[in-house]
């Protein structure tokens, strides 16, 4: 077929079956999806962070897991998991279904028997690997993407788990989108000069103005004028959000993302669509535009993505000698690695203290159960300061509402919503 | 086979050829955000096609949401037999392609008009990714 992928030798070899069917039918799949975005050849890869959990897999994604294990699958370069959907220290106080949880195990131990390193966080890019300027990946989630694309300056599309895993098996992936040079331009200017963006949040709430006027995977936006130097935090915050309300792939931030020392670098010599500003107004107009229906607080999240040892510690320091509103219940996830570091340091005390639930290796929107969960816990509304979760986790029918990290902490201490 | 009512041409497509009726939306779509996996519903309050079931239905979107979950979900629903026939949609993002693919089911990006514009939900149509066109069968009745 006159579109489809060029394949070198090895990769010819590689879909003749040369190295198993895992590895065939790992590359028809990637040269299937290549071939729908003209990707000219595969590239090689060096890292790939993959998806892979009962609540999102189904059975049927556990049967093609255990299918391509038993066809001897095996990772070729180092591949991690994302958060999945049970901790299991914490999945009987949450009445999670037993039948899905010896399932999540099932998942675990065939991405284990692949050679996939089942780290279970959606940071690796703070936690596990930094790749370098112009180093390829295939990643997902797309929050661990959009970070590796503008902050490192490292190369991936959003690679689904399929996706993913068949580019752990083969070490390459299609050159197409994120991996060329004509995707990563920016395409349009934000002026960042009136805005503060002291909390988390609000970063996340730049991301939701920003990713909701443009939908659109390649639509790079170019910010510029802030005042200060961003927190990694505060950039993760923003990826995440541009990632989840735009479905975009890739920021610049002149003179603080590698490929932009400058606007026009980071435009690549093209015009821009458009320009403009956000300022502390429209941020501030971000948190009065959601509904508080009958005001109901039982439920504050910390969550989505999982958090820094950096926001366990400032949550600690905000929750130190106060306890949570009776009726009122406060989660927050993170890795196992930053979960042990908290506890070694003294920040997951004042946590619990408080009667807040830190959970490891799962992130709160795609717990196994949440539909029931939130049905029989009568939750109603779900406050958060991550501007991602707010946006994602509507298909569970909560009432979702962005307030900063500190707001959030007094509503789960006081039970009062405004 | 009857000649069509209408032709809109799209740029890139994957999969056989499928006949089916419409369900076109004003707004984008994730599985994860939007999509109760479970029935096919869309659940997601506020979504413009709340309580709208996608299953066997052709689905016209004009845009991608999030997420990396359809890379999974789209087989997963495929599965659970509430899968939409075909996805359309105006401006995609990789996830929704690589789901598609595994799942083998028919998703094409770019349309030559708007389907807002040129169809309503109820009208027949059909999506061959062959020839990268979408067909009007049959208007709603």
């Amino acid at each position: 077929m006159e579109d489809a992928v060029e394949l070198t030798g090895d990769e010819r070899a590689m879909l003749a079956g040369a190295q198993g069917e895992a590895v065939r039918r790992a590359l028809d799949y990637q040269a299937e999806v290549g071939r729908f975005f003209g990707a000219e050849r595969f590239v090689p890869i060096t890292n790939a962070h993959m998806m892979g959990d009962i609540e999102v897999l189904g059975d049927a994604g556990l049967a093609f897991l255990r299918e391509a294990r038993d066809l001897g699958a095996r990772a070729r370069i180092p591949v991690t998991t994302n958060a999945r959907c049970v901790d299991f220290a914490w999945a009987d106080r949450l009445g999670q279904d037993p039948g899905e949880c010896a399932k999540e195990r099932e998942v675990i131990a065939a991405l284990q028997a692949m050679d996939v390193v089942t780290a279970d966080t959606c940071i690796n890019y703070q936690t596990l690997y930094q790749p370098h300027l112009g180093e390829r990946v295939a990643w997902g989630d797309t929050g661990t993407v959009i970070y590796a694309n503008s902050v490192f300056g490292a190369r991936s599309n959003f690679e689904s788990g399929p996706a993913a895993m068949a580019a752990a098996i083969t070490g390459r992936t299609p050159e197409y989108g994120f991996q060329l040079d004509r995707h990563r331009k920016g395409r349009f200017v934000v002026d960042l000069s009136g805005a503060t963006l002291g909390d988390l949040a609000d970063w996340g709430a730049l991301g939701k103005i920003v990713g909701e006027r443009h939908q659109n995977y390649y639509a790079v936006p170019v910010f510029t004028g802030f005042r200060r130097t961003p927190l990694a935090d505060e950039l993760k915050q923003l990826g995440c959000a541009l990632a989840s309300y735009g479905s975009m792939g890739m920021f610049h931030m002149v003179g603080v993302t590698p490929e932009a020392p400058s606007v026009e670098a980071a435009l690549g010599g093209e015009a821009p669509w458009e320009a403009f500003a956000v300022s502390d107004a429209e941020i501030e107009a971000v948190y009065r535009g959601y509904p508080l229906g009958d005001g109901d607080c039982s439920l504050v999240v910390f969550s989505g993505p999982q958090l820094s040892l950096f926001e366990i510690k400032v949550l600690a320091g905000l929750f130190e000698g106060r306890r949570l509103h009776p009726g009122t219940q406060v989660f927050v996830t993170t890795s196992n690695g930053v979960r042990s570091a908290a506890e070694k340091l003294g920040y997951l005390k004042p946590l619990e203290d408080a009667g807040v639930a830190v959970l490891e290796g799962v992130c709160f929107y795609i717990l196994q159960n949440l539909s029931l969960l939130r049905e029989r816990n009568g939750w109603r509304n779900m406050i958060s300061n991550s501007a991602k979760i707010v946006n994602i986790i509507g298909a569970h029918r909560f009432r979702t509402i962005l307030r900063r990290t500190a707001d959030c902490v007094d509503i789960a201490c006081t039970g009062k919503l405004s | 086979m009857s000649a069509p009512l209408l032709t809109i041409r799209v740029e890139r497509a994957f999969g056989p050829a499928v006949e089916g009726e419409a369900v076109v939306s004003a707004e984008g779509f994730s599985p994860r955000y939007d999509l109760d996996r479970w029935t096919g519903l869309i659940t997601k309050p506020g979504h413009r096609l709340e309580g709208t079931s996608i299953k066997d239905k052709v689905c016209f979107f004009p845009t991608a949401k999030g997420g990396i979950a359809a890379g999974w979900a789209f087989h997963d629903i495929k599965a659970k037999g509430i899968s939409p026939m075909a996805y359309v949609f105006g401006v995609t993002n990789p996830v929704m392609v690589q789901g598609a693919v595994l799942a083998g089911v028919p998703i094409t990006e770019g349309w030559s008009e708007d389907p807002q514009r040129v169809l309503k939900t109820g009208d027949w149509v059909r999506v061959d990714p062959g020839r990268k066109v979408v067909e009007l069968l049959r208007r709603a009745p």
